[in-house]
């Protein structure tokens, strides 16, 4: 028999198990649960971007595509770039399509990282990028942001963190879980910390189309940052195409070189037929985008009044489709608040600690759900507070 | 306007609160949107969407096509007028097309319908047909899927 531990690589045995993993094998072990704890949205893919799916499947032009993706769909990037953010890159060589905006994200490490440069992540986040910085020998550094500054990360925290090995920093707004943004005035003061340093930037903007309040801003934008950044985006979040795999990375020529050549090895290409509906998705899907959008947020204002009225304190957040309240009133660490939650209730939240330390006191909540089924998960949370009173 | 009887669409029950806070509006604004909808007839009413099978008391409804001789300046409606007045029509339309009227009929049982169509629609003065489409099952009644399997949500637990 095969000692299986003996032969594994070390680094993929010692990369930290999702600890998510096991609360929700147990949601999904018991019956009539109500989830909140889903990250993508609830909305269909909008109907002309399956049909042209679809018609890519009829005619059967299912075959690789170029490497870097199809040179159409890079050139409907790039006006989408310029049309939504005001920034220029060229099809040709400064744009990338991949397997959804993680592998984006996964490149950008392994294009980058060697054994022992600091890579600092901005806290509570997407769980992926400390455990890819990890695989890289890279050492992840994070750096909390707190719900006093709105989960901004300051440039004093930046500047704080900083050392002569740092190569990466990843920076992720609109943000999972707190829902933060960044403003065009926070964008300068970290640019400002930036410019003078040869420290290149992960901007995972996968939630770009979804912010409330004021459109939202690329940290690509700002003056002097476009040569520093490697700007990930992709279709999930907002044209709701999660299960089509597809997404982008637009950056710096010398880099995209190399992301572009691991890229070749691992994976080939994109997904064809998810190439040519994404090519609709930028075209003619701009209103679909918009409509959901305003759906999101009336729920937005929706749960985020329910958690405040009900004694949760809830930052308001500005991003994506999750809010953050915290539960530290409870005197319960977030992992027995929704374990309690999930026993008694039956209702799924996502404990804040998932997302790093800094998230620990906190649940994230997803409001990707229909106003009704939010209505029930809402009622039953409240019930649970009241009853954890009585006890 | 569009928003709110969106929301109230899916769920006619939501509170004037919880309304103004997904509105972004104040309670007393809401309130005086759906008083002026109602008084201007936009709101018409408000109704219950009931699975007659888990009531208990199955019920069958039909679409009965009715073609109709016209009446000299008031066309169909003297027919509409007439078809309306029977609690059991639920709706009547005027169509375009191969016939004129178009009734939703419910009853306890098909031969509830057949008798009512045979005695009441058909014997009507002005009505020259009729046909009966009864409803076999309903798979999506008002925008709500009727079947829980379709409704069961697949999505996975992603951070």
């Amino acid at each position: 028999m095969i000692d299986y531990d003996r032969i594994l690589s070390k680094k993929a045995v010692r990369l930290r198990p999702s600890g998510i993993r096991k609360f929700f094998d147990i949601a999904n072990s018991m019956e009539g649960v109500i989830s909140l704890g889903v990250g993508e949205p609830d909305f269909k893919t909008p109907w002309q971007v399956r049909a042209a799916g679809i018609k890519n499947l009829e005619r059967g032009e299912t075959w690789y595509s170029a490497n870097a993706g199809l040179a159409e769909l890079r050139e409907e990037i790039s006006r989408y770039l310029h049309r939504r953010f005001r920034l220029s890159y060229d099809a040709k060589d400064e744009i990338m399509v991949t397997v959804g905006g993680s592998e984006a994200i996964d490149l950008t490490v392994r294009a980058l990282v060697e054994p022992g440069d600091e890579v600092l992540i901005v806290e509570p986040s997407f769980v992926a990028y400390a455990p890819i910085v990890s695989l890289m020998d890279g050492v992840p550094v994070a750096i909390p942001t707190r719900a006093e500054n709105d989960f901004r990360l300051t440039a004093e925290e930046l500047r704080a963190h900083i050392t002569p090995r740092t190569k990466l920093l990843v920076f992720p707004f609109p943000n999972n879980p707190t829902g933060a943004v960044m403003r065009r005035e926070h964008l300068e003061e970290i640019a400002a910390v930036l410019r003078d340093t040869d420290i290149i930037v992960l901007s995972d903007e996968i939630y770009g189309e979804l912010t409330y309040g004021a459109p939202h801003v690329s940290l690509a934008s700002i003056e002097g940052m476009q040569e520093r950044t490697v700007l990930v985006n992709g279709f999930s979040k907002a044209y709701a195409m999660t299960g089509w795999r597809l997404g982008y990375a637009a950056g710096p020529k010398p880099l995209l070189r190399q992301m572009l050549k691991i890229h070749q090895y691992a994976v080939m290409c994109a997904p064809t037929t998810s190439q040519y509906a994404a090519i609709e998705a930028l075209k003619n899907c701009d209103a679909d985008i918009r409509k959901m959008q305003q759906e999101y947020d009336m729920r937005r204002r929706f749960v985020v009044f329910s958690f405040n009225k009900m004694g949760l304190p809830c930052f308001e957040p500005q991003g994506a489709f999750y809010v953050f309240p915290s539960i530290a009133s409870t005197g319960l660490t977030s992992q027995e608040f929704c374990e309690q939650l999930l026993y008694h209730k039956k209702v799924a939240v996502v404990p804040g600690d998932a997302f790093g330390e800094s998230g620990e006191g906190y649940i994230r909540v997803s409001y990707s759900y229909s106003i009704n089924h939010l209505m029930e998960a809402l009622r039953l949370i409240e019930e649970f507070l009241q009853e954890l009173d009585r006890r | 306007m569009e928003q709110l009887i969106r929301l109230l669409n899916e769920n006619a029950r939501l509170s004037n609160a919880q309304l103004a806070v997904m509105l972004n509006k104040t309670e007393d604004e809401v309130a005086n949107m759906i008083l002026e909808a109602e008084r201007q007839g936009v709101i018409r009413g408000y109704h219950v969407l009931v699975d007659q099978e888990k009531l208990g008391t199955p019920q069958v409804t039909a679409l009965i096509e009715l073609q109709v001789t016209p009446k000299r300046d008031r066309g169909f409606e003297v027919v509409a007028d007439a078809v309306m007045q029977y609690a059991e029509v639920e709706s009547v339309y005027l169509m375009s097309g191969s016939y004129d009227l178009l009734a939703v009929v419910t009853g306890a049982d098909f031969k509830d319908i057949a008798f009512f169509v045979a005695r009441k629609l058909a014997t009507l003065d002005g009505v020259k047909s009729t046909a009966t489409h009864f409803i076999l099952s309903r798979y999506k009644d008002r925008g709500v899927v009727m079947n829980e399997e379709e409704t069961v949500d697949r999505r996975s637990p992603i951070l």
